[in-house]
C-alpha cells in the first residue's frame, strides 16, 4: 500500500513540477493544485497506513482495544484542505484580475511591477 | 501557565471584527486601530517583563498538556519579536491616517493590518509546528489581499509573483512537517528536539531539515530563493510596505532561528556550511542589487535582503555572541526598515516621486525630512552612534572571534556599500535641486500630516536611544541567545520531565 501511495504522490509530483513550469498562469495553478493534494497525500502516508479499526472508544471503557487507525494526520489533511481551498480561491480570482488588467497570462510579458523604465507608473503613486 | 500569553493574539483578530462593523466611521476605525496597537505593545512589554524576571511562560491552550494540545510559548525571542511587532503595530496604525485613502478604506485596509499581525503575533508565539504553519497562513492571506488592494498593474503583476513564491514555500513547509510527523509522531517544538534526536537515520532528518531551510529560506528572502521580494515590495501603499518590510521577511527569520536551534540543531547535521555561505551570498547581492536600482523602495527592498544576510549569518556562526548580534539586528532592522519605509512616503509626497530621476531639492525645501531620513538610513548603514552600528559590530566580533575572517570581511564591505545607495538617495532626492520639469507640475506641496510626521519620528527617536544606549537591549538579546543554544529550560518548560 505504502509503495502504491508512493508511487502515485511522486507521480503528482513530477506533473505538478512539469506545470509549474509553465509560463501560462493556468497551467501553473493547475500544478498548484496537484502539488497541494500531493503534500497532503504524504502527511496521510506519514501517520502509517494499516487496515485497522476507527478510533472509537467502546463505551465503558478507558481505551480502544486492538489497533485503530491514526487520527491525527487527518485532521492536519483536513486542516490543510480547508486553508488550501480558501488560497486557491484566492489566487484565481488574482489570477482573473490580472488577465483582465495586464491583458495576459504569459509570465514573461508581465514586466509592470519591475519594469527597466524605471518609471513612477510601473511602481508608486498607486494612492495617489 | 499564563493566559496573558493569547491576549496578543487575541487582541487584533478583535479589532478586526471591531474595525469592519465599523467600516462607515474612518475617524473611528482609525482610533479603534491605534488603541488596539498600543494595548498589543503594552501587553507585549507586559511579557517580555515577565519573561525576564520569572522565565519562560507557557500556556497550554484549552489546559491539553503539551505536546497533545497546542501549546503558546513565550521565551526571550519570541517576547521581544512580539513587542517589536507592537512597535510597528502603533506606528503603522497611526501612519495609516495620512496616507490610507476612502478607498482603501472601503476594500478592508484595516481589518486586514489587524489579521495581519494577529498572525505575525500567533507565529511569533506557537510552540507547535503545525500551529506555526496555521499561523503562516493566516499572515500570507492578509498579506496577499493588502499587496494588491488597490488593483494597479505593478501591484497586480508584483502580486502575482509574492503569491505564487510564497505558495510554494507553504507547500514545502507543509510536506516537511509531514515528515516530521512521520518519523517522530509529535508536532510540539519542544517534543520534537528530544524526539528527532532519537531517529536513528541522520541523512532523513537532515534532508527534512533542508526542506525547512527552503520554505523559511523563501519567506525571509535569503538567497537564492529571494526574487518574489524585490518584484512586489514596492508597489502597495507606503503603510502596507513598512510593515510587509518591517515584519513579513523577519517572521521568515525567527522561524529559521527558531528551528535550527529547537528542532534541528546545528550540531546534529551538517547544514552550518550551507547557511553561512547562504548569508555571505544574501548579503552581497542584496546590496549589490540595491546599487543599481534608482527607485527608492526598490532600493530599500534589496537592502532587506542584505540585512537578512547579517541575521542569518549570526544563526549560522551559532555561538552566544553571534545569536545575540542576530537577535540584536533583528530588532534594530526593523525598527529602521519600517522606518524608511514611511520616510520614503514623504519623499514621494513632498518631493513628487518615489524615483530618483525626478525628485530632488528636498533638502532646501524641507530640512526636516533630510534629517529624518538621515538617523534611519545611516543606522542602516552601520554609522556610530546609531543601532545599526552596534548590530553589525557584534556581527562581526562574533565572525572575528568563531575564525571566519572572510566572513567578518564580508560584513563590513556590505556595509560601506550600503552607505552607497544611502548616500545616493541622499544626494539625488535631498541635495539636488528639484528637476525643472517636476518643479512646473507642482501644484501647492500638500500640508504637513503630523499623523504621518510622528510614528517616524518617534522610531527615528527609538534607533538614536538604541544607539545611545544599547546595553539594555544587548542584555535581553544575549539572554534570547543563550535560551537559544541551551532549550533544555525551554523543554523542561513545555513538556515538563517526560520522555
Amino acid at each position: 500500500m505504502e509503495v502504491v501511495l508512493a508511487v502515485l504522490t511522486g507521480g503528482m509530483v513530477a506533473g505538478s513540477v512539469f506545470l509549474m513550469l509553465s509560463k501560462n498562469l493556468v497551467r501553473f495553478i493547475f500544478g498548484l493544485v496537484l502539488a497541494s493534494n500531493a503534500v497532503n497525500l504524504v502527511i496521510f502516508a506519514a501517520g502509517r497506513l494499516e487496515t485497522s479499526q476507527p478510533p472509537l472508544i467502546p463505551e465503558n471503557a478507558s481505551h480502544a482495544a486492538g489497533a485503530v487507525a491514526n487520527s491525527l494526520p487527518q485532521a492536519l489533511i483536513l486542516t490543510a484542505i480547508v486553508i488550501g481551498f480558501a488560497l486557491l480561491a484566492f489566487i484565481f480570482i488574482l489570477f482573473l484580475c490580472t488577465y483582465e488588467t495586464l491583458g495576459t497570462v504569459d509570465t514573461e510579458a508581465m514586466t509592470d511591477a519591475e519594469s527597466l523604465a524605471e518609471e513612477d507608473s510601473a511602481a508608486g503613486g498607486t494612492h495617489s | 501557565m499564563n493566559s496573558g500569553l493569547a491576549a496578543p493574539i487575541i487582541i487584533p483578530f478583535a479589532t478586526a471584527a471591531v474595525v469592519l462593523l465599523g467600516r462607515h466611521q474612518p475617524t473611528f476605525q482609525h482610533a479603534t486601530s491605534i488603541v488596539a496597537a498600543a494595548l498589543h505593545l503594552a501587553i507585549g512589554a507586559w511579557l517580555l517583563n515577565e519573561v525576564h524576571h520569572s522565565g519562560i511562560q507557557v500556556l497550554h491552550v484549552a489546559a491539553w498538556q503539551a505536546p497533545f494540545g497546542i501549546a503558546l510559548v513565550a521565551d526571550h525571542l519570541s517576547a521581544l519579536m512580539v513587542v517589536i511587532t507592537g512597535v510597528i503595530y502603533t506606528a503603522v496604525s497611526i501612519y495609516s491616517r495620512g496616507e490610507i485613502n476612502a478607498d482603501l478604506r472601503r476594500r478592508g485596509y484595516y481589518p486586514l493590518l489587524h489579521i495581519l499581525v494577529g498572525g505575525i503575533s500567533g507565529a511569533f508565539l506557537t510552540g507547535d509546528l503545525f500551529n506555526l504553519y496555521v499561523w503562516f497562513e493566516v499572515m500570507l492571506m492578509a498579506s496577499f489581499a493588502l499587496l494588491v488592494m488597490g488593483k494597479t498593474r505593478a501591484q497586480l503583476d508584483g502580486g502575482v509573483k509574492y503569491v505564487v513564491i510564497n505558495l510554494i514555500s507553504t507547500l514545502l513547509f507543509l510536506t516537511g512537517l509531514g515528515l516530521v510527523y512521520g518519523m517522530t509522531g509529535t508536532l510540539n517544538m519542544a517534543h520534537l528536539h528530544v524526539k528527532l534526536k532519537m531517529v536513528s537515520d541522520p541523512g532523513l532528518v537532515a534532508a527534512v531539515a533542508v526542506l525547512f531551510l527552503t520554505a523559511f529560506g523563501i519567506k525571509s528572502g535569503l538567497f537564492p530563493l529571494f526574487f518574489w521580494l524585490p518584484a512586489s515590495y514596492h508597489t502597495p501603499p507606503v503603510a502596507t510596505s513598512a510593515i510587509f518590510a518591517g515584519l513579513l521577511t523577519k517572521v521568515g527569520v525567527y522561524a529559521l532561528i527558531r528551528t535550527f536551534t529547537l528542532i534541528f540543531p546545528f550540531e546534529d547535521n551538517g547544514l552550518r556550511g550551507l547557511v553561512l555561505v547562504a548569508a555571505a551570498a544574501t548579503m552581497i547581492v542584496g546590496v549589490l542589487g540595491a546599487a543599481t536600482r534608482y527607485h527608492i523602495r526598490r532600493i530599500l527592498s534589496f537592502h532587506i535582503i542584505s540585512q537578512v544576510g547579517y541575521m542569518i549569518l549570526g544563526l549560522g556562526l551559532f555561538t552566544p555572541l553571534a545569536l545575540a548580534g542576530a537577535v540584536f539586528y533583528l530588532l534594530h532592522h526593523i525598527i529602521v526598515k519600517a522606518n524608511l519605509f514611511l520616510i520614503s512616503g514623504l519623499i514621494q509626497r513632498y518631493g513628487g516621486s518615489f524615483e530618483l530621476s525626478r525628485t530632488g531639492g528636498l533638502y532646501r525645501s524641507r530640512g526636516w525630512v533630510a534629517l529624518l531620513f538621515f538617523i534611519p538610513a545611516f543606522s542602516l548603514a552601520g554609522f556610530p552612534p546609531l543601532s545599526g552600528f552596534w548590530a553589525k559590530m557584534i556581527l562581526i566580533r562574533a565572525s572575528l572571534e568563531a575564525g571566519h575572517f572572510v566572513l567578518a570581511a564580508v560584513a563590513a564591505v556590505v556595509g560601506l556599500l550600503t552607505v552607497y545607495s544611502m548616500v545616493k538617495i541622499w544626494s539625488e532626492a535631498f541635495w539636488k535641486p528639484q528637476p525643472e520639469a517636476i518643479k512646473d507640475n507642482t501644484v501647492a506641496p500638500p500640508r504637513l500630516d503630523a499623523w504621518m510626521l510622528a510614528p517616524i519620528v518617534a522610531m527615528a527617536a527609538l534607533t538614536v536611544l538604541i544607539g545611545l544606549s544599547p546595553e539594555p537591549v544587548y542584555q535581553l538579546a544575549r539572554a534570547a541567545a543563550d535560551e537559544l543554544l541551551e532549550p533544555g529550560a525551554y523543554v523542561y518548560t513545555v513538556i515538563g520531565t517526560m520522555r
